[in-house]
């Protein structure tokens, strides 16, 4: 695949107030600026600002599972009516562990790959880390089945409820970084780049690796109280 | 002074055309003021509803009579609902932070637009849908639920305990969550405009004080809108797929044994109110900023303790995190944990009190112009102090224990978050009118309006104090006991009720005033206020790009007023360096 769709960095405009009554006074507010990407307007959006936002994005992530393993530590400490059954955690979910943190280790040598320009192996990595991601779905579905098979439905018992609601959610917004993945993939033949780094490529790695760390967040609260 | 001849030096910036058609311009826009204005709208539907709701409730409590009520105790209690989550969601949360912060944050930093537009037009369509599907709870069979806009199971939480509780119910958490959604996304956007749009000199501690506290309950709004979206959650699971979080086992509804175990009521408290008391400094946070910035203006005088102002903010919302567990005292929770929960509370009496002695310190020997603008910053104050004040013995746990749902906590919470944002968002609109719409509101109406709404509301609420100390319960309809004991609780209830007639009505007067102004109002230049924020360098109303083409570069603080030595007595946030004599710099 050609490389000629790495773009150089787009010229900015002379520095604004450069030289102008602005410049004995800068502020970090001017200062930094990467090159711009096009807004809703195509009026100008410095680039850091996606990064900020996806930061920014993931903290109301954070604080969906965190409430919910509030929740669910809150739960399970209400002993006195011992109506708490721990769920027999089945053994696929460490083969799901593996397949999601993987895609991610993936997508990670991708990213590696498109800073050294190497578009070939970027997108043969992020194939692999999108087709792992995918894996980790269909095993998720595959737990969800296996547990409705020994019995295990959702509101039966607040353990079960609490690890169906919490897999699912996270299923969910999994799946909301696999269209990301796939978007990525689709496009991958015509990227803006711009000293290596593609911003949706960051992007979707981020929000991918954030996954992770909701779900080992997750297993961990899974295992520990039983 | 005119930005034009200030600016032309700057350099060009590239912005793409406005678009032309109606429906691109005017209703899917992402222009951020033209969102800002949708939102401002919506809250103007919505206070008119909501307030409509309060007076029909207020004329049941006046002419209360067992054998002719004007509301059944249900539907009593549905109105009571709708006013609250209406008031508090729809108003208190959409105009200053949807309101006024989409219209003027990225403005007063300098910034062409929001950083996502269209993410700024999908927050608030989501909240329109959102507002719609609360409104449905009226139209549902049932009608609108009546579990107050704490909506605590396990009275929400179970489908067929009384009329509203179906339906209605569902449509309320529904319209809750698609508001958190709204309110995320919202957030996020405000947060990365702050930091990384603004303007080349507009530093961060340049900004003006409202776009402070934009950023802060942004930030708010970011950690405690989610955490509602999952009690929401629960709470819908709870409804409608049959689990048990928080019903608890042995509910008997009817003659039958609920099919629920082992749920806990109180974690929805939690959840609620980790986000509701956050919630409270979203209502007010954005009014602290408006007032500071209208205060400092008319007062003709830098702000003082601008950095203290900047710190007490943060430490308002900071410390609003850890204070939740004062709306459970109630719930049982241990003596020691209450204790914990009770000095938290306590503690934000001290960025409170620096921001109200700030405010009079900014006053103290000013230069006063007492327009419709700055009279509603100073009832702004007053109502900040007077309900205020309460919550101190609110925030005490073996007080609050006594006071838990009488009329001396709605007296509270109505001063001090529902009045007091009401008189920022009014304070704000006379002051940014003629910005938003290039026109004046008639000042003679705005002072009427003012008088009327300031001597109408305290007449309502300072009574409320007195009969909460009596012990008059909040949420009854109907307390035959309650009037026989005490012979002035009647004559108390029609007092308020004439009070709040006053009160209400006055606000037609705002709302007439504020469309006959938007037509007919005198033209308005640049700078009426000659106040020193960006929005002021620009042309009334701003044009598409805000500042026609060309980025303003700052080189002072927010509030240069009064310069010793300086030309004028103000000094724009872009005017160049030497504006200001030397000495005189950094004066606050």
């Amino acid at each position: 695949m050609p490389l000629a769709t790495t773009e150089p960095r787009p010229q900015l405009k002379p520095a604004l107030g450069a030289g102008g009554p602005g410049s004995g006074a800068p502020g970090r507010g001017g200062d930094g600026r990467g090159p711009e990407d096009a807004g809703g307007h195509g009026r100008r959006v410095p680039r850091r600002a996606y990064y900020t936002g996806i930061l920014v994005g993931l903290a109301p992530i954070l604080m969906l599972f965190a409430a919910l393993a509030s929740s669910y530590i809150v739960r399970q400490g209400i002993t006195h009516e011992k109506d708490w059954i721990d769920l027999p955690l089945p053994g696929l979910i460490w083969v799901n562990t593996l397949l999601l943190v993987s895609s991610s280790v993936a997508l990670e040598l991708a990213r590696r790959s498109l800073k050294r320009q190497a578009l070939p192996g970027f997108t043969a990595w992020w194939k692999i880390g999108t087709l792992l991601g995918l894996g980790f779905v269909a095993g998720q579905i595959g737990i969800w089945w296996q547990l409705r098979e020994q019995g295990v439905y959702f509101s039966d018992n607040p353990s079960h409820s609490f690890f169906y609601l919490l897999t699912i959610a996270h299923a969910l917004h999994v799946l909301g970084g696999m269209v990301a993945l796939l978007y990525v993939w689709r496009g991958s033949a015509n990227m803006k780049l711009v000293d290596g780094r593609c911003l949706r490529v960051d992007l979707s790695s981020v929000y991918w690796h954030f996954m992770d760390f909701i779900w080992l967040f997750l297993l961990g609260l899974f295992l520990i109280g039983r | 002074m005119s930005v034009a001849h200030e600016v032309d030096e700057e350099h060009e910036v590239h912005v793409h055309q406005e678009p032309t058609q109606f429906i691109w311009k005017y209703v899917f826009s992402t222009d951020h003021k033209v969102i800002g204005k949708q939102y401002y709208m919506l809250a103007v539907v919505a206070v008119v509803i909501g307030l409509t709701l309060s007076l029909m409730f207020r004329w049941h409590l006046a002419t209360y009579d067992p054998q002719h009520m004007f509301l059944s105790p249900d539907t009593y209690l549905q109105v009571l609902t709708m006013h609250g989550t209406i008031l508090v969601f729809m108003v208190l949360t959409t105009a200053p932070l949807g309101g006024f912060g989409n219209y003027f944050l990225p403005i007063q930093i300098g910034a062409v637009d929001m950083a996502f537009p269209r993410l700024n037009m999908l927050s608030f369509w989501l909240t329109l849908l959102s507002f719609i599907t609360l409104l449905a709870a009226f139209f549902v069979p049932g009608g609108a639920p009546v579990s107050g806009w704490t909506g605590y199971p396990p009275l929400s939480a179970i489908n067929s305990t009384t009329e509203g509780m179906g339906w209605g119910q569902t449509l309320w958490v529904g319209s809750i969550a698609i508001f958190c959604l709204a309110s995320l996304v919202g957030a996020i956007n405000f947060i990365v405009t702050t930091l990384d749009l603004r303007a080349r000199g507009m530093t961060l501690l340049r900004m003006p004080l409202p776009c402070w506290a934009w950023f802060v309950t942004a930030v708010l709004a970011l950690l405690s809108f989610a955490v509602l979206f999952a009690g929401g959650l629960l709470l819908i699971l709870d409804r409608h797929l049959g689990t048990s979080f928080y019903i608890p086992a042995g509910v008997i509804f009817g003659a039958k044994e609920l099919n629920h175990k082992g749920g806990s009521p109180l974690l929805y408290q939690h959840l609620f109110w980790f986000f509701g008391h956050p919630e409270v400094y979203i209502a007010i946070l954005p009014g602290m900023g408006i007032v500071s910035h209208i205060l400092a203006t008319f007062s003709r005088k830098p702000i003082f303790g601008y950095k203290a102002m900047v710190y007490a903010i943060i430490a308002i919302g900071g410390i609003g995190f850890f204070v939740w567990g004062h709306h459970m005292f109630q719930s049982g929770m241990s003596p020691y944990v209450a204790v914990a929960f009770s000095l938290l509370t306590m503690t934000i009496g001290v960025p409170s009190a620096i921001k109200t002695f700030n405010w009079l310190g900014t006053l103290w020997m000013g230069n006063i112009t007492c327009n419709s603008a700055m009279l509603f910053a100073l009832g702004f104050v007053s109502l900040f102090v007077s309900g205020g004040i309460s919550g101190i013995f609110l925030g005490q746990n073996a007080v609050d224990i006594y006071f838990h749902d009488t009329y001396f906590v709605v007296a509270h919470f109505h001063l001090i978050m529902g009045v007091a944002a009401m008189f920022s968002i009014a304070a704000g609109t006379y002051f940014w009118f003629p910005k938003m719409y290039g026109r004046f509101m008639n000042e003679s109406l705005g002072k009427v309006h003012f008088w009327l709404t300031f001597v109408g509301v305290y007449s309502v609420f300072i009574p409320m104090h007195l009969m909460g100390l009596w012990g008059h319960p909040r949420r009854y309809s109907g307390m035959e006991n309650a009037f026989l004991s005490n012979p002035f609780i009647p004559a108390m209830h029609n007092m308020v009720t004439a009070a709040a007639f006053v009160a209400v009505l006055a606000q037609l007067i705002f709302i007439c005033n504020f469309f006959y102004s938007m037509f007919k109002g005198p033209v308005a230049p640049e700078n009426p206020w000659n106040c020193t924020s960006l929005e002021w360098i620009t042309t009334s109303p701003p044009k598409f790009d805000n500042f026609g083409g060309v980025e303003p570069v700052v080189n002072h603080d927010p509030y240069e007023y009064s310069v010793p030595g300086a030309s004028k007595d103000y000094i724009m946030q872009t005017d160049p360096p030497e504006a200001a004599p030397a000495h005189a710099v950094g004066h606050d």
